[in-house]
């Protein structure tokens, strides 16, 4: 059963009761809340995924979303996230709920999936092998990611690559794609096909919304991949396009600061990047538009294969 | 799964029959992973569940949580130990003895209490002569104070038995540095100077260090646990057990034990402690011990609210272990804490400036 099957209050009273259990990357997650925003929220952003029979799959987590005091449930409406006793945010204001959820679910797979590299970077699949985006915030890697996944790419992650360290393969955390600011309106023009979620505005990252991940991605969530390419892109408006490659020293260095578990991992995890830096063609790419770098990456990945 | 009744002794009865996890379901196996999560214990029924050759009996998923958990304890006792190597370096200069406390005394003394344990700061005790000297050196070195606030910084010089927690300003790791074991406001106070006498001296690599003696080392953390929050409560009581279970090999420790929980006037928290270790990790704790600290110990509080309170708050954090009276219990517990640490007027004044000028 998909999460579009089920009514809207069928989702809500499940949301409220046993909970939802979602597959979220290599873990399977319980989902509880009494927020009505939740449940339009799930039915806009995961109505392609798969719900869960706690009964037969192992559940990892329980996350719940609700007021964090019962004064806080009237009174200047707040929530706040809560995982198996954990809480890992302050609580926000009631509007964000959606936003907290995804927030929360990041934090779920980056501070626990330890049998993997994890990575602060987009990542597609095309023809079985992976293109990496690895990028500090506000560089425009989620919004690459989704106009990526609008010319063919399947989406693996916008926010999150984890590097199994037993293999070096690639898992998917097929998520809603997380878009700020200006990219929300830029994503919104890709195709009639985009699905954003309503928009919360003065969020601690500004004005946020989530993309609806397409649904042949969504379906392909447990086929792992192979790095063939990383890209370090930076858009900055106006700017011309700037292509260079980076060698694996490099690449390894500043890998070395989008990886979230690096300190955790320490000797591993650094054997863990050296093999991932070796393992792929690395490139900088500047530039000012999709038209821009789109062919660049498509004629980057001709080159290689 | 909100219909499940609370299982409040799921953790504890597995550390103590690992082999009972033999007839677990997948839903026993979840409850108990997120329950020792919760707990900060899961390294620790780890080790437990291998060394009963239970582990393979997990299902994988619950497996892949217990040894990941393992992995990363062993990364923190590696950290803990290059921190401890640094604050050597630091502090060698000055001719002071450095004392370590609860979590690195335990690893620095590889003593099994260390296994798995994960902590966020590292507690070390020094002469309250040395501090100033101590606190220079560690500046010197990269540590500096968290609390930037006027209020804070008197609440700890003045009132506390630590200065105001370090910070490394590269490593993020958390040094507090004590003076004495309890807070000199809660009105007992043993002389650290005795603590120091009575300390020893570690061998072989950590040679630079002491640790408290077996008695005072139980003593300080029974008191850490039954003054404080309990936020950290099954594990610490774990630590206590470990403990208890390795210094009574030798039979003098007991009676050791009692005389000096005696003359430091605190066989109540000594005697709560071995009381809750017997109940939760059926501790080998002799009859005789327990009434004989009964008879120097008295409390306020009724002993059946006591017995109440220690039940509701010394489960694992975690919903499937809770009823509906464990919130109020720990709210409680957080009121006794502040009193047992501060006399009324200045847990006054401490509280309305917490309220109203924070």
């Amino acid at each position: 059963m998909r999460i579009a099957q089920l009514a809207p209050a069928a989702l809500a009273e499940r949301l409220e009761g046993e909970g939802v259990l979602l597959p979220c990357g290599t873990f399977s997650v319980c989902i509880r809340s009494d927020i009505p925003a939740l449940t339009s929220g799930l039915i806009q952003l995961y109505a392609d995924f798969p719900v869960l029979d706690p009964h037969e799959v192992y559940v990892d987590f329980e996350v719940d979303v609700s007021a964090p005091t019962l004064m806080r449930r009237f009174l200047r409406p707040q929530v706040v996230l809560r995982c198996d006793g954990r809480v890992p945010f302050k609580p926000l204001p009631l509007g964000q709920a959606m936003p907290m959820l995804e927030w929360g679910l990041n934090w779920v797979i980056s501070s626990h999936a330890h049998d993997h590299l994890v990575l602060h970077a987009a990542v597609v699949e095309r023809g079985g092998r992976a293109l990496v985006l690895a990028a500090d915030p506000g560089s425009g890697k989620s919004t690459l990611c989704a106009a990526l996944i609008h010319s063919g790419w399947r989406l693996l992650s916008d926010e999150l690559t984890l590097v199994a360290l037993s293999d070096g393969l690639i898992e998917p955390i097929v998520r809603p794609i997380s878009l700020k600011n200006a990219s929300i309106d830029v994503v919104r023009t890709l195709g009639p096909d985009v699905v954003i979620s309503q928009v919360c505005h003065d969020t601690a990252k500004g004005s946020v919304a989530h993309m609806r991940p397409p649904a042949a991605s969504v379906d392909a969530m447990n086929q792992r991949v192979m790095p063939a390419m990383l890209v370090f892109p930076k858009f900055a408006t106006g700017s011309a396009l700037r292509s260079e490659a980076v060698g694996p020293a490099h690449a390894l260095i500043e890998l070395t600061r989008h990886a979230f578990n690096a300190s955790v991992l320490a000797a591993v995890g650094f054997d863990a990047l050296c093999g991932f830096s070796e393992a792929v063609q690395s490139y900088r790419i500047e530039y000012g538009s999709f038209e821009q770098v789109l062919p660049e990456i498509d004629r980057l990945w001709q080159a290689q294969t | 799964m909100t219909a499940l009744r609370a299982q409040p002794m799921l953790l504890t009865t597995t550390l103590c029959h690992p082999e009972r996890a033999r007839r677990f379901d997948k839903g026993d196996w979840e409850r108990l992973v997120w329950q020792s999560r919760a707990a900060e214990l899961m390294a620790q029924l780890q080790r437990v569940l291998a060394d009963a050759d239970i582990l393979q009996k997990a299902p994988l998923a619950a497996r892949r949580h217990l040894d990941l958990a393992s992995t990363i304890a062993e990364r923190h006792a590696f950290a803990v130990r290059s921190e401890l190597r640094g604050l050597q370096r630091a502090l060698q200069a000055l001719d002071v003895p450095v004392l370590l406390l609860k979590g690195a005394a335990y690893t620095a003394l590889s003593h099994r209490a260390a296994a798995g344990r994960i902590f966020n700061d590292i507690d070390i005790l020094v002469p309250k002569s040395a501090l100033r000297d101590v606190e220079q050196r560690l500046n010197w070195d990269g540590w500096f104070s968290l609390h930037t606030t006027v209020y804070d910084e008197r609440y700890y010089r003045e009132w506390m038995h630590e200065i105001p927690p370090l910070e490394h300003k590269n490593r993020g790791t958390v040094l507090d540095v004590h003076h004495t074991i309890l807070p000199p406001t809660s009105g007992i106070r043993p002389d650290p100077g005795d603590l120091f006498a009575a300390s020893i001296r570690l061998g072989g690599e950590w040679a630079f260090f002491h640790v408290l003696a077996p008695t005072d080392m139980v003593i300080h953390s029974a008191c850490h646990l039954f003054f404080g929050e309990f936020h950290k409560g099954l594990r610490d009581l774990y630590d206590l057990h470990q403990l208890l279970s390795d210094f009574s090999v030798d039979t003098a420790f007991w009676t050791a034990l009692v005389k000096r929980a005696r003359s430091l006037d605190l066989a109540l928290p000594v005697l709560d402690a071995l009381t809750q270790c017997v109940r939760l990790y059926e501790t080998g704790v002799p009859a005789a011990v327990t009434a004989n600290l009964a008879l120097s110990s008295s409390s306020p509080w009724p002993g059946w609210m006591r017995a109440w309170l220690f039940e509701q708050v010394l489960r694992p954090p975690h919903a499937s272990a809770h009823d509906r009276s464990t919130r109020l219990a720990h709210w409680l517990i957080f009121v006794r804490s502040h009193w047992l640490r501060m006399p009324l007027p200045l847990l006054a004044y401490h509280l309305s400036h917490k309220l109203f000028v924070e």
